[in-house]
């Protein structure tokens, strides 16, 4: 018994668009979320920019208690949460009854790492002997599934409640863990997503690892730049996105709006091997994650007309495209259409896949393809692959019916989804 | 009044303060008195107890060990409690 599985419902927190509306304006027109961060320049990170969603605390009011916002320190968790109601609002539904729990519906809402602000604080505490002092609020804030238990909590889920957590492919994979679960019917409602902190503590790392941009410190948003020929290293961002995933007969039954059919998808890791590290994606593993999700969504290389790559604006742009190319054996002017969020928003981590999905529902739904910022000097490599006219500098207005996803993750994972419009009646 | 029983009044209004943001129950706040207990009748989440605890310490500028804690299930016993530690000061 396998279900077919639509999209609902749609949540966004992003750093160029803190829900909807705003996301959606944001991305048309190409607006920037980058910003200088004084706090990064402070504590001398290489790269003093960063993609950060702006919410006042009268906003968060609406979606926590009072005694849950004393001492949140979580952004992530206030991203998700943020996200995942607003989500569940667009879909028409509402929190389960208070005695029981709507034992049809689940998240899978993932994070990589979870109230990193708070748990330092917690750390503090400890190594001063304060350990009584740490209260009873650091384990939800700090543990990965703080978010999905928070989720659950508010709605009522009585399905299965988790969180996934797979670096950069974190937010596709949610949605492809999650539309298994329908498709498999053992659930009707899945709301998935993924949620990513803002801050020092989460891009440090990044940072050390040289993998970030040191060049635009003082033009923020000319920052990201992916498919350019002056990619310097991505931006780092946070936020978080969310979609409400249910079975066609139970949106159908309810007269939901749907946004879009999931046709399928594929994970994948390419193991460590070969040209795979750490790091580095393994050519062949994507080239078969991508492969694999076409097949597995019923769909041939041909009918795919746009792409939201992962593009983070490294070195590994070309090389992403060039697994495109191989995998859809299809380049020059045959090349379907490609755009990168990431411009805008930078790499939000662990929220870049869900954020990222949410764009490309919103403009499959709504017909248009948005623009690639700062890539006007598209990278020469890039040039001899695919034609620069498939890479729209300006927003497209376009109805069309196929569009992949993929993401690209560290540990070599890899996660791709594949959607198409929905054509009611 | 003699100058216990203002005490005690002042204590209780202090726990009831406390105990304001953690209970949903307001009704059963505003009828708090030393037989309430924090999970029964305020619906107190018990992982909210330790909160209650520590709230009251930075009130009262007192230390509570970990064995007076674990009696501090009702107003009564919390009062005992805190008017034990004010005295010991």
């Amino acid at each position: 018994m396998t279900k077919r599985v639509v999209i609902t419902g749609l949540g966004v927190v992003s750093p160029n668009g803190a829900d909807i509306t705003q996301f959606r304006y944001a991305l048309k027109n190409g607006v920037s979320g980058i910003q200088h961060d004084p706090q990064l320049e402070q504590l001398l990170f290489s790269c003093q920019i960063a993609g950060k969603p702006v919410i006042d605390t009268a906003r968060i009011s609406q979606y926590f208690t009072e005694l849950e916002i004393r001492n949140l320190e979580s952004t992530g968790i206030v991203y998700g949460v943020i996200a995942g109601l607003d989500a569940w609002k667009d879909a028409g539904l509402q929190p389960a009854p208070d005695e029981t729990p709507d034992w049809e519906s689940g998240t899978v809402f993932g994070t990589g790492t979870s109230g990193i602000d708070k748990f330092r604080g917690a750390i503090y505490k400890l190594d001063n002997l304060q350990i009584r002092k740490l209260g009873s609020s650091i384990v939800a804030q700090t543990m990965a599934s703080g978010v999905s238990a928070l989720l659950a909590g508010k709605l009522g889920l009585g399905n299965q409640v988790t969180t996934n957590s797979s670096a950069c492919a974190t937010g596709t994979e949610s949605i492809l863990m999650a539309y298994e679960r329908i498709k498999s019917g053992q659930a009707t409602i899945m709301l998935a997503g993924s949620t990513s902190d803002s801050g020092p503590y989460i891009w440090a790392g990044f940072d050390a690892m040289k993998v970030c941009t040191y060049k635009h410190n003082t033009d923020p948003e000319k920052g990201s730049r992916p498919m350019s020929a002056t990619a310097s290293g991505f931006v780092p961002g946070s936020g978080a996105g969310a979609l409400v995933l249910e079975s066609l007969e139970s949106a159908l039954a309810r007269g939901a709006k749907i946004y879009a059919e999931i046709l399928g998808g594929h994970l994948n890791s390419g193991g460590q091997r070969g040209e795979g590290t750490m790091t580095a994606p393994n050519p062949l593993a994507v080239q078969r994650c991508l492969s694999m999700a076409f097949r597995n969504a019923g769909i041939q290389a041909s009918e795919v007309e746009v792409i939201n790559g992962h593009l983070t604006a490294t070195v590994k742009d070309t090389l992403e495209i060039q697994n495109w190319v191989t995998a859809l054996g299809r380049s020059g002017k045959d090349f379907p259409y490609i755009n990168s969020v990431k411009g805008m928003i930078g790499h939000c981590i662990s929220a870049a896949g869900s954020i990222e999905c949410v764009a490309a529902v919103l403009q499959l739904y709504e017909g248009f393809i948005f623009p690639n910022i700062n890539c006007e000097d598209l990278h020469p490599a890039i040039e001899t692959l695919i034609d620069p006219e498939r890479i729209p500098r300006v927003c497209l207005q376009k109805d069309f019916n196929i569009l992949v996803k993929a993401s690209f993750g560290f540990g070599d994972v890899n996660a791709c989804l594949v959607l198409k419009k929905y054509n009611h009646g | 009044m003699d100058r216990e029983i203002m005490d005690r009044e002042i204590i209780i209004s202090a726990i009831k303060e406390v105990a304001a943001p953690y209970t949903q129950d307001k009704e059963a706040l505003d009828q708090l008195g030393e037989h309430t207990s924090f999970i029964t009748d305020l619906k107190i989440n018990s992982a909210n107890l330790v909160d209650i605890v520590l709230d009251l310490e930075e009130k009262f500028g007192i230390e509570i060990d970990n064995d007076s804690m674990s009696k501090m299930l009702d107003v009564k016993s919390t009062l005992d409690v805190i008017e034990g530690k004010l005295t010991e000061k």
